[in-house]
């Protein structure tokens, strides 16, 4: 059983759609009894049992903590995808069992921070969801910036302006409306922390003006996760388990080694959480790294991978598995 | 240069310049050749930005290599006390995208990011050099008397009169060493004192 990744028995207990893309699903133990506790932040990886194929998806909680009878994700329909959240949109019902993992966070709030200053960008509004919610309970001061294509896909703005009122703030595309960063980034009080979160051109120009404008990196925060991109089919000799598997076109290196029987640890499944890092025994030919965890000497060094993103092009891979 | 012992013993490195909208350097004595030193290093126009809390010490000397580099604000006081009001205004007016330098003695070091800190700066955001002198600020874990410029070892707590085993054990919150008395089974028992932190 992969590290943290203990598993809790739900059903599903209501479904939602939110908008033309977006679709809310609700999930509560079989047992009857609370769920763990979380912060905000947290994901959870659900397994959708998909035919042959057992698919593995992290999706934020964007509940209140505060209440742990239910936890709620938010599944954004892509069309182009792997295919995981046309299982979600699709087939999962209401009453439907379901198994998920333990909530964990890779995205939490420093409480430290004196302001907490938020940034989203389309879907990736749902971790903000739950740490709004869990900053208000307790008089926190935070501040969410959120831009989205318009008004009809801006998922939930209408529900944290009217739980927020002017600590929200919205930007719409089709409105040519913009985040003024580098005036919002430079105005605001020491001790302030920075949360992105949405896609990965905009954690890349938030984090790159904040570094510039002197924000130490630790109180910049962001959550990327990184789908695992298809590419060509390449073959993979497990060396401590004996088992050579192929990694398909729309499979992750990880998701083969798990079909393989073998079970490696993780947490995130979208390469930032450090867990799967694999050791490479031996290489002919070049690695396609897609994460945010190994360094760019870790990547050159051509002797780790992290499986559940990178992939591998050429002759020959050995991995201790 | 302070040596690396337990890991709460405080390591500083030598100051560069970050990127940033503001730069507040605070230092004592020697540790001006710090920021001349960084200044060598600074982008063009670096101390237009600037802001220098400087506490000179004896000898005075260094004031006018700080007010060559040209700070926006320059400031010199008679002690780290003197400076800390006007530090602590500074950081409660300032913004995200000021960065902190702190060079000279452990003692200033340790009590102006013990003021970022309750600013909310990150103790792993500030910029530190050691310079001068290494005597040490201690609190005295018994009567939580705070005493200044420990140069021996073991030295007297200057509230309550106890002979203390000055140890490399530091709290940032304090901004202080701790000292615990290194003869309480025997107080007859008095050790060799040595000067070791000069």
């Amino acid at each position: 059983m992969s590290t943290g990744t203990t598993k809790l028995d739900v059903v599903v207990s209501d479904v939602v759609p939110v908008n033309e893309l977006v679709t809310r699903f609700h999930f509560r133990r079989r047992d009857g009894q609370l769920l763990p506790t979380f912060s905000g932040g947290a994901h959870v990886v659900v397994e959708m049992r998909d035919g042959e194929r057992t698919r593995l998806n992290p999706y934020s909680l964007m509940g209140s903590p505060l209440d742990t009878r239910e936890y709620t994700i938010s599944v954004r329909r892509d069309d182009a995808g792997r295919g995981g959240s046309l299982f979600m949109h699709r087939h999962v019902r209401p009453g439907m069992e379901m198994v998920i993992s333990y909530p964990v966070n890779l995205f939490s709030l420093d409480l430290r921070a004196s302001k907490h200053l938020m940034l989203a960008g389309g879907i990736g509004i749902t971790p903000f969801m739950a740490q709004t919610a869990q900053l208000a309970a307790d008089g926190g001061n935070f501040e969410l910036h959120y831009t989205c294509r318009t008004a009809s896909l801006g998922t939930y703005a209408d529900v944290l302006r009217e739980r927020y009122d002017r600590r929200v703030r919205l930007y719409h595309d089709d409105r040519d409306e913009r985040i003024e960063l580098d005036r919002l980034l430079s105005s605001q009080p020491l001790g302030t922390h920075l949360y992105v979160c949405g896609p990965s051109g905009m954690i890349g120009w938030v984090c790159d003006r904040a570094a510039a404008l002197g924000w130490p990196a630790e109180t910049v925060h962001f959550e990327h996760f990184a789908a695992p991109q298809p590419g060509a089919p390449f073959d993979v000799m497990l060396a401590v388990s004996g088992k050579t598997i192929r990694v398909g076109e729309q499979q992750s290196l990880l998701e083969a080694i798990e079909a393989a029987g073998v079970d490696p640890p993780y947490l995130c499944r979208g390469g930032v959480c450090g867990q799967c890092e694999t050791n490479v025994i031996a290489h002919d030919g070049k690695f396609i790294h897609n994460d945010h965890w190994l360094s760019e000497e870790e990547h050159r060094s051509c002797k780790k991978i992290m499986p559940c993103v990178s992939r591998f092009e050429g002759r020959s891979l050995v991995l201790e598995r | 240069m302070a040596a690396k012992s337990i890991i709460s013993r405080p390591v500083y490195g030598t100051l560069s310049p970050q990127p940033g909208k503001h730069h507040l350097f605070v230092t004592d004595a020697e540790g001006a050749l710090a920021i001349t030193d960084l200044a060598a290093k600074a982008p063009y126009g670096f101390f237009a930005d600037a802001h220098i809390i400087f506490i000179p010490g004896q000898d005075g000397r260094h004031v006018a290599a700080l007010e060559a580099l040209k700070p926006a604000q320059f400031y010199q006081g008679p002690s780290f006390a003197s400076a800390l009001p006007r530090l602590k205004q500074t950081l409660a007016n300032a913004h995200m995208g000021l960065r902190l330098y702190l060079a000279g003695t452990e003692g200033l070091i340790g009590q102006a990011m013990q003021a970022a800190l309750e600013a909310g700066i990150d103790h792993t955001a500030i910029q530190t050099e050691h310079r001068g002198s290494l005597a040490r600020r201690i609190q005295c874990v018994h009567c939580k008397g705070i005493t200044e410029n420990v140069t021996t070892q073991p030295a007297t707590c200057s509230h309550c009169g106890l002979l203390l085993l000055v140890r490399d054990h530091y709290s940032r919150r304090l901004a202080a060493f701790q000292g615990v008395c290194i003869n309480a089974e025997d107080r007859s028992e008095i050790p060799p004192t040595e000067e070791i932190f000069r």
